[in-house]
């Protein structure tokens, strides 16, 4: 992976990727003249307001925006009061920690007018002025409405308070300096509220909304440039990583061996498993997890958004799934052992996850990728269900095999399940996931 | 380890030891029903008189043989099933006999060997068996008391026992039980007065003796059923659809025949197993198998779904209402009436250890290894099944994994028989697959209530009106129709037609009488003959969902009137020993200075006299609610039970803390999942049960002191008051009450909505 | 075909098919009880063993795949008469009820313990959340952990490190 991706294991899972090549980039750009432009001054607090301020569907609203959003998955700490921040958001750059958004006076945003949180949400300031990192992702906020910000502001104000002080975060040198975030804004940071587009129908223009503010897919889903900002333009959605999961194109480049529907994708964002394509893993899990909470009609929504960016690119026959047993046995005979001990129970054919219509490895995303990473990711960490305790779930097998194994059972996978080109270096990539997963 | 050796066959057995002079049990009719509380009859009763299980088996040589080297044998009906019983039982049997523990030997249930105790089921093996133990102990105690005082010329009072093993006389003479027993016969009925040891003279029973089976749990000895390895055994697995009421349309038998390893297919009618030299071969064989299209034989499943689902399912089954309760006296006006509708899924038992069982078939005789509650049912139904003469059946029991209720164990085991008739010779070890367990075992019913009561203007409940829906709990095999392979057998024996149990001890309507005191109580059971889904009996049976409708009920008028929830019930309860278990557990749990609900965390109680005839239990617990996920963590909890005398306080505890900590996972989390052509739950991801992080913070016991008292069964009693406890928590935590389960993360969220 | 693995700090040369899960040639072939088929699918814990030191699930651990390496069952942690330290915790805890999920309990906790001798409350909570126990032993489960790491300390009653 390119070393200017955030390729950590963020806990806070869709953080936006490479601000800090930003940042180090607006370092490069000239330090005196900038920071005339990067002081933000203070916003003066406000008496904290009453839950009886807001109205009950306003509140409802904001619940139901803020699940969109995603927003306590990051603000959450493990075992953490919901919103209280303190989650650790590892990066190749240090660590961050999320930030304490409950009401509460003195750790929270108790004191934080509406203007002062609708600034941080579309330009990334905090109340008192310091920039802040677009591991909150400002860009796509921006694009949120008005109204929204207010019902979302209304929500967080009617949580409980909570006190949590702010952990210092941990960020080599200088990125600990916060002015260089505007430097980065300045290149970047132009998003404008989102606008109906009239050739659609509202269902569509609905997701639009929701998937390009709030959901923020295209954070990970479309390739970011060198400085860590994403690609627009024709590049948009064409797939980009995340955490050291490839997030697969969904601009109709991605390798689906049967194309995405909206009833396909609605299936995938509400329960974390479809049965012709696979099950969310890695950072798409908390997505999932907020989806499945949603409205209904928003994650339709999105769905429909979404299937429409590659409406006019997939091919429309099914190609029949690939199945070369015997082929991929002759590539690696070991691995064939290694299917049958590790993975028939529920891979092949006759297993009950078979017959429960969970999905088949031919037609499973992971397996029609350029890049093996999600296949070793899913081998080695396993799958958590997404959604709650029931759902999609696969053991690690990272300590019953070793990297050459790894290697040779996703060679075996490859061959067997998949028309595309082989993979390479894959016991490098193993043991660089394993390194990584050993790290504290 | 006993349970993994072939028994001693009877010959072997009886030449074996002193004092057995003939056979003693008495003759088992074919036809008989189960007995042990969990429907039927039981073991006919032979001698009235007698206490426990004497009542059917009074000769004292059926439960205790005493060897002229010392060595003492006891014999029980019922069964391990990880309650502990076989330590509670040896206690009892060590402190009547006056022994040293470690001397007994306690063998389990076998047909040809021990006293048929009907199921161990109900909580009631400390009622029939322990009794039984204790009084026919306490029997042969008196007659070698009575025999070295003869041969002394003493009286027989003088002669004492010191609890080693030895008889006593006051002038420092003594002998060895051996010795003794040698010049006796135990081939005698019981008297009913033999005395008992005095409880302030105990030695074993309510200390807390270590369990007998745990050490070889925790170091891979040979512990299970599943560890047996005979001779020449072969290893089978039974080829099925997806779940019950499914069959496979041609499997590839030619493929499988041609698998290296594979020893026989096995098809008879609509039975289908494979046997192979290795356990991995076995499987191949049968994921092979597996890989053939399935279809529905059956009626649909019902619809997916808790709460309305499973109440209009129920609803729309014919039902013969049986009068359980009418008490009519004369009371005030209501002033606050509260009607409400409680439902309870489908509940899989989802033992750890899918069912397992070895069989066996040489020269005409069948033996059947088992984990079956019921391994004198096992015995009939393989007899049936067979066409085999009873006496050629052999059934032994072995101990399996916690089954809480009739999971597959009965069925592998008549599935093993088949297999091993059709290999004979071999012993055949048929284990089921994890999927097989979950869509073949018979599940805990679905059931909902309906209650209605009233406050009169003095707080004192008026009126109380409780109907129950619900299909039998009771559908035990004791017959070849009630196993699988038996419904796959050519001609199929049909499936019997369910039949409640009768109260006291009831199924659907178990717990549906209150114990408390209610002016006008009617209770009626609208049975539900007709099941949609294969189901039978599952720990607590309907104690689960009428305990949580009563102990839900009585905290909604109480929260109502602002009554205490504990002054509610003990305002109700005239029964001491209830009482004083409510008041235990609400010390414990300091109840009076509980913290009041304030939205995240509140505190509720529940209890309930399991079948009003067993242990009492109340329960106290506090939760913390996360409003934002509805996540529900239980951060103590608090039960106090009253089992009379307990043998073992610890075996105790460990029962209803376990009981408590299942209650929890059942009422917060589970229900079976249905599509239309099957069961969808088939996994442990598709059934996700209760894992450490959501135990809770800390649970206690407190075990009533009861000297003596007579043994009240135990290991059903936290079930209901667990489950309602969990839900008057959340209603005071939050103000939302929770009447339909699971009280899941997903049902508290939506009802506590996004403010 | 043959296969050497190495249980226990003992070699066996198998002639066996090497996608054989190692669960299977334990109990068949070593005739080791300790791991127990539970769901074969890497969903409950009962089979746990440990594969070069890391606990695993041998249902899911193709023979051929551990040739060579080194497998610790409940066996290797000590016997009846000469109980491990573990061991001997869950046996004052008694914690067991019918004991099927027992075993892998035991070498999942024993994981954690030679990877950090003081675990907290959490850490062991957070530790123990794969493996799946029915009877509702898990307080008793827990509570022997805590002696064990207390018993490594020389505090001899659990009592003290009781949350």
């Amino acid at each position: 992976m390119k070393p200017t991706r955030w390729a950590g294991r963020a806990a806070g899972r869709r953080a936006v990727v490479g601000w800090a090549a930003g940042g180090a980039l607006a370092c490069l750009a000239g330090v005196g003249a900038f920071l005339g432009i990067a002081y933000r001054s203070g916003l003066p607090t406000v008496p904290t307001p009453k839950a009886s301020d807001f109205p009950v569907e306003l509140v409802s609203r904001g619940a139901a925006l803020a699940t969109i959003g995603d927003c306590i998955v990051c603000h959450t700490a493990d075992g953490g009061a919901a919103y209280a921040g303190g989650r650790a958001l590892a990066t190749p750059f240090g660590t961050l920690y999320s930030t304490n958004i409950t009401p509460d006076r003195e750790t929270g945003i108790g004191g934080w007018s509406k203007e002062a949180f609708k600034r941080a949400m579309r330009d990334g300031v905090s109340r008192d002025g310091r920039h802040l990192y677009p591991a909150l992702p400002y860009d796509h906020y921006r694009r949120v409405h008005d109204g929204d910000l207010d019902a979302i502001y209304a929500f967080l104000m009617t949580r409980p308070a909570t006190s949590a002080p702010a952990k210092a975060n941990e960020l080599i040198f200088p990125l600990g300096f916060r002015p260089l975030l505007a430097g980065w804004k300045l290149l970047f940071l132009h998003q404008e509220e989102f606008t109906p587009r009239p050739d659609h129908d509202a269902v569509w223009n609905r997701g639009a909304y929701l998937a390009e503010g709030l959901g923020h897919c295209s954070g990970c889903h479309s390739p970011r440039n060198l400085a860590g900002a994403e690609e627009t333009g024709g590049s948009a959605y064409s797939g980009g990583m995340a955490e050291g999961w490839v997030a697969p194109a969904l601009n109709g480049a991605g390798p689906a061996a049967i194309p995405w529907t909206a009833d396909s994708l609605f299936t995938y964002l509400r329960t974390g498993v479809e049965g012709r394509h696979g099950a969310a893993a890695g950072p798409m899990g908390p997505v999932v997890h907020g989806l499945s909470r949603a409205p209904e009609s928003d994650v339709r929504a999105i769905a429909t958004y979404i299937a429409s960016l590659s409406a006019d690119r997939t091919a429309p026959e099914t190609p029949a799934p690939p199945d070369r047993t015997a082929e991929a046995a002759k590539a690696n005979p070991a691995a064939a052992a290694l299917f049958a001990g590790a993975c028939a129970g529920c891979h092949e054919g006759g297993a009950p996850m078979m017959t429960q219509g969970r999905p088949g490895l031919s037609t499973v995303t992971a397996l029609q990728l350029d890049r093996p990473d999600n296949a070793i990711r899913a081998i080695l960490q396993g799958i958590h269900p997404p959604t709650g305790p029931a759902g999609p779930t696969m053991p690690p097998f990272a300590a019953s095999l070793t990297d050459a194994q790894v290697a040779d059972l996703a060679a075996y996978l490859r061959t067997r399940f998949s028309d595309r080109p082989a993979w390479t270096s894959l016991e490098a990539a193993s043991a660089t996931v394993r390194k990584e997963e050993s790290q504290p | 380890m006993s349970p993994v050796l072939p028994s001693l066959s009877r010959r072997g057995f009886l030449t074996g030891g002193a004092l057995v002079v003939s056979f003693a049990l008495a003759p088992r009719a074919f036809a008989q029903l189960a007995g042990g509380g969990e429907g039927g009859a039981g073991p006919t009763v032979v001698a009235p008189d007698l206490k426990g299980s004497l009542k059917s088996t009074p000769w004292l040589d059926a439960w205790i043989r005493i060897d002229a080297d010392g060595r003492v044998t006891v014999f029980t009906g019922k069964v391990e099933l990880g309650q502990g019983i076989r330590t509670a039982l040896t206690q009892v049997a060590a402190e009547e006999l006056d022994i040293p523990p470690a001397a007994i030997t306690l063998v389990t249930a076998d047909t040809e060997r021990t006293p048929d105790e009907g199921l161990t089921a109900g909580s009631h093996s400390m009622q029939d068996s322990g009794t039984a133990i204790q009084n026919a102990a306490a029997n042969v105690r008196m007659l070698l008391a009575a025999e070295a005082a003869r041969g002394w010329g003493l009286p027989a009072d003088q002669v004492t026992t010191g609890g080693d093993g030895r008889l006593h006389a006051p002038d420092g003479r003594s002998l060895p039980y051996g010795e003794v027993a040698a010049r006796l016969s135990l081939h005698v009925q019981a008297v009913p007065d033999a005395p008992l040891r005095r409880p302030s003279d105990y030695r074993t029973l309510g200390r807390e003796l270590p369990r007998i089976d745990i050490p070889a749990k925790l170091t891979g000895g040979a512990a299970y059923l599943h560890d047996m390895r005979l001779p020449g055994m072969l290893h089978a697995r039974v080829v099925r659809g997806p779940s019950v009421g499914t069959s496979l349309q041609s499997p590839d038998l030619d493929a499988v025949a041609r698998m290296p390893g594979v020893v026989k297919i096995v098809r008879q009618g609509g039975f289908l197993a494979v046997v192979a030299e290795r356990q991995w071969t076995a499987i191949q064989a049968l994921r092979h198998l597996q890989r053939a299209a399935y279809a529905r034989t059956q009626s649909p499943l019902p619809a997916d779904g808790t709460g309305d689902a499973v109440a209009a399912t129920l609803k729309a089954l014919p039902a013969r209402d049986i009068p359980i309760m009418d008490t009519g006296e004369p009371a005030g006006p209501a002033i606050r009436t509260v009607k409400a509708r409680y439902t309870r899924p489908w509940i899989s038992h989802g033992s750890i250890g899918p069912s397992c069982a070895i069989a066996q078939y040489v020269d005409g005789t069948m033996t059947v290894w088992t984990h079956s509650q019921g391994t004198f049912d096992v015995h009939r139904v393989v007899a049936e099944l067979l066409g085999l003469p009873p006496e050629r059946v052999h059934a032994i029991h072995a101990e399996g994994a916690g089954c809480y209720g009739q999971n597959g164990a009965d069925d592998v085991a008549a599935d093993a028989a088949v297999i091993a008739k059709a290999v004979p010779g071999h012993p055949i070890r048929l284990q089921w697959m994890r999927e097989q367990e979950f869509g073949w075992e018979p599940l805990g019913p679905g059931m909902m209530t309906e209650l209605e009561a009233a406050l009169g203007a003095d707080n004192r409940i008026v009126s109380w009106r409780h109907a129950v829906w619900s299909n039998p709990h009771n559908n035990r095999p004791v017959g070849a129709g009630g196993v699988l392979a038996g419904n796959e057998a050519d001609p199929p024996f049909p499936a019997p037609e369910g039949k409640p149990i009768p109260m006291p001890e009831g199924d659907g309507s178990r717990n549906s009488n209150p114990l408390y005191s209610f002016a006008n109580t009617h209770v009626v059971y609208h049975f539900l003959k007709d099941m949609p889904v294969r189901v039978s009996a599952l720990r607590s049976l309907g104690a689960h969902l009428n305990v949580f409708s009563i102990e839900s009920m009585l905290d909604e008028l109480a929260a109502g009137a602002g009554i205490d929830p504990l002054a509610i019930r003990l305002d109700h309860m005239r029964d001491e020993r209830a009482r004083d278990v409510m008041q235990a557990a609400a010390d414990r749990f300091g109840w009076s200075k509980r913290p009041k609900g304030d939205g995240r965390r509140g505190c509720g109680m529940a209890f309930a006299r399991y079948k009003n005839l067993g242990a009492y239990c109340a329960v106290a617990m506090e939760v913390e609610v996360d409003r934002e996920t509805g996540r529900t963590l239980v951060r103590r909890a608090v039960a106090a039970v009253d089992c009379g005398q307990p043998a073992n306080p610890d075996g105790v505890r460990n029962q209803i803390e376990g009981g408590l900590v299942q209650s929890l996972s059942w009422t917060g989390r589970e229900a079976v999942r249905f599509a239309a052509d099957r069961r969808a739950s088939f996994d442990w991801s598709s059934y996700p049960i209760l894992r450490f992080g959501d135990v809770p913070g800390s649970v206690e016991v407190v075990v009533m002191d009861r000297p003596g008292a007579p043994f009240l069964g135990t290991a059903e009693a936290a079930q209901g008051p667990s489950a309602a406890a969990l839900a008057n928590a959340i209603a005071d935590a939050t103000g939302v009450r929770l009447r339909d389960m699971p009280l899941s993360p997903e049902r508290l969220k939506a009802a506590l909505g996004p403010v | 075909m043959t296969v050497t693995i190495t249980v226990n700090g003992a070699d066996h040369a198998l002639d066996i098919d090497p996608a054989t899960p190692l669960l299977y040639v334990l109990r068949d072939d070593l005739e080791l009880n300790g791991a127990k088929y539970g769901c074969g699918l890497g969903q409950c814990g009962a089979c746990t063993v440990h594969i070069d030191g890391k606990p695993a699930f041998s249902c899911l651990t193709p023979v051929g795949a551990v040739a060579g390496r080194r497998i610790r069952t409940v066996e290797g942690l000590g016997s009846a008469d000469a109980p491990g330290l573990l061991q001997q915790a869950f046996e004052k805890e008694q914690a067991a009820q019918c004991g099927y999920c027992i075993a892998g309990m035991l070498m999942r906790a024993q994981a954690l313990l030679d990877r950090n001798p003081d675990p907290d409350e959490a850490q062991i909570r957070a530790h123990m959340q794969t493996n799946l126990c029915r009877c509702g032993t898990h307080m008793r489960i827990l509570r022997a952990i805590r002696r064990a790491v207390a018993m490594r300390k020389g505090v001899q009653s659990a009592q003290d490190v009781r949350p």
